[in-house]
């Protein structure tokens, strides 16, 4: 079934099972989450079962997504160095957002958008788990003082961090023949040389 | 409690005008610290009018029991031995919910109608709409409500609002042997408040004063203490009572904001497609590939 035995492979099945596992917990982290965020969310706990589900549930999912999160970073941190192309990437990414690639220096695996988002969400992730912990009221018990700094820490970065993934999802389906790379793992040697060329000239020696 | 549900002034994760028609006589609770004797009666009323029995408890060194609030001890005496003039003073005070006026609880909520505030200036938790998350413990400047550890709701005093529904004063206040317990509107509870405080000044408690706090906006439980200006003296009550102002930048316009930031950047999303178009691979790029297959 595969339609061309030359498509390059871009993540292994393990690599993708990994990001499913964080984005469908954030999915809903971000949906029970924005319920308590503000009234005109509330209505959201229905997909959980109820307000008390939605509170329940909520510091759980977040567990598991920190835990599966840790493990996607550990798997991919190192392809997501900084490089002085990276930087100069980012510097003129006008120009990407403006549909002209043209000019855009040659990226490797990772454009420099990507991998800055990728250190972003790190410690989006890393500051929520630390104050959804502090606000876990149904195992923990800190200082009143302390949890009303992780509450205010832990809105806001949600709040941050939701816009970063709806940064991440559009990005993944304006570039066409992106979001195949998370189904089945692979993309079209085209797609590669347009969008990544020098991941392209290392993965075909060309 | 679900009464007066027409007399409600502010309700939890509510953006919309509550029902306001009927305007009700603002009340309050006027705690005399300077004639309290501890007896308790008022704690043991609480208890029964409400229904509510703490574990019995142990001794810990003092006569303060139960020793804190909990989702069954909605009201404790607090007791504190402090120096005042070079003499020993037995301050008791009677601890609970303050009703404030701009309750931190209210506005910590997250679930729509789990607490409400009456027009007579009560607040209440409705305990069949709190999902149990414990926001009104971070948002309240007291230290009053409590999880409960069986059902993980919360629970504080309610100023018997059951019974202000049918005219009857709160169990505490009825059940207090010397009058230290008053209950009336809070004009009312004001002026006798300043009649207790001019005796205390002329007994040479020159410090005496009404425990009001502005910065809740003033509450439904008010103290007379003898030492007006050392609330701390109180088994720690606060000197300047508010809303913490990490609470309020949680809870004020930064939240709307972030979500209309959210709307827009998922609106910029989809015109940027529209406007821009996809991102696709050139035929340019295609035709390379191609070419590099036969090569
Ligand atoms: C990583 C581990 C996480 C833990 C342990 C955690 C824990 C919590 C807890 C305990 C609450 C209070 C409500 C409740 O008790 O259920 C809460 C609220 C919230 N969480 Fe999380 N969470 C985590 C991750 C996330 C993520 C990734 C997001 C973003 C999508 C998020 C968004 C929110 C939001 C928006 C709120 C409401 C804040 C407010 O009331 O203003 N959380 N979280
Ligand atoms: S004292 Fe605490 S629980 Fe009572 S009304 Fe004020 S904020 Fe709410």
């Amino acid at each position: 079934m595969i339609r061309d035995p030359k498509d390059l492979q871009r993540y292994n099945a393990s690599e993708r099972a990994n990001h499913w596992v964080v984005g469908m917990s954030f999915i809903l982290l971000a949906l029970s989450g924005l319920a308590f965020f503000h009234p005109a969310f509330y209505p959201l706990t229905q997909l959980f079962g109820g307000g008390v589900w939605a509170r329940i549930l909520h510091p759980f999912i977040g567990v598991l997504m920190a835990v599966s999160f840790a493990s996607l970073f550990l798997r991919f941190k190192a392809l997501n160095a900084m490089t002085p192309t990276d930087w100069e990437w980012v510097k003129r990414v006008k120009e990407m957002v403006d549909g002209d690639d043209h000019n855009m220096p040659e990226q490797g695996k990772y454009n420099g958008g990507q991998k800055l988002l990728f250190w972003a969400l790190a410690v989006c992730v890393l500051l929520l788990a630390v104050s959804g912990i502090l606000m876990w009221r149904a195992y923990f018990d800190f200082g009143v003082g302390l949890v009303r700094f992780g509450t205010v820490v832990h809105a806001a970065v949600a709040a941050f961090m939701i816009a970063l993934i709806l940064v991440h999802t559009y990005a993944a389906i304006w570039t066409k023949g992106t979001i195949r790379a998370m189904w089945y793992g692979t993309v079209t040697r085209a797609w590669a040389k347009q969008h990544h060329r020098a991941w392209y000239r290392q993965m075909t020696g060309k | 409690m679900a009464l007066q549900s027409l007399d409600i002034k502010q309700r939890s994760a509510t953006t919309t005008p509550t029902p306001q028609a009927r305007q009700t006589v603002e009340i309050a609770k006027l705690i005399d610290v300077s004639s309290c004797i501890g007896c308790k009666a008022c704690t043991v009323a609480c208890m029964e009018w409400n229904d509510i029995r703490e574990e019995v408890g142990t001794c810990s060194g003092v006569y303060d029991n139960p020793v804190n609030l909990s989702e069954n001890a909605w009201t404790t005496m607090r007791f504190s031995e402090v120096e005042q003039n070079g003499k020993l003073e037995w301050l008791i005070r009677k601890d609970g919910c303050m009703h404030c006026s701009d309750p931190g609880c209210l506005k910590s909520c997250p679930a729509p109608g789990a607490i409400v505030q009456y027009a007579n200036g009560i607040v209440d938790f409705h305990q069949e709409n709190c999902i149990g998350c414990g926001y009104c413990v971070t948002g309240c400047p007291f230290n009053v409500p409590r999880i409960s550890k069986t059902d993980s709701k919360a629970y504080k005093c309610t100023f018997c609002s059951d019974r202000i529904a049918v005219n009857q004063a709160p169990a505490c206040a009825k059940a207090c042997p010397t009058g230290a317990i008053q209950f009336g509107s809070k004009a009312d509870m004001k002026d006798y408040a300043a009649k207790r405080i001019a005796d205390l000044n002329e007994r040479g408690f020159d410090k005496a004063g009404l425990y009001d706090p502005e910065g809740v906006g003033g509450t439904h439980v008010m103290y007379v203490l003898h030492h007006a200006d050392k609330p701390s003296l109180y088994a720690g009550l606060p000197e300047n009572p508010g809303i913490s102002p990490l609470v309020s930048l949680w809870k004020g316009a930064a939240k709307p904001l972030a979500t209309a930031a959210l709307g827009l950047v998922a609106l910029g999303s989809l015109f940027h497609y529209v406007m821009k178009g996809p991102n696709e691979v050139s035929k340019e790029t295609e035709k390379e590939v191609e070419e590099e297959d036969k090569a």
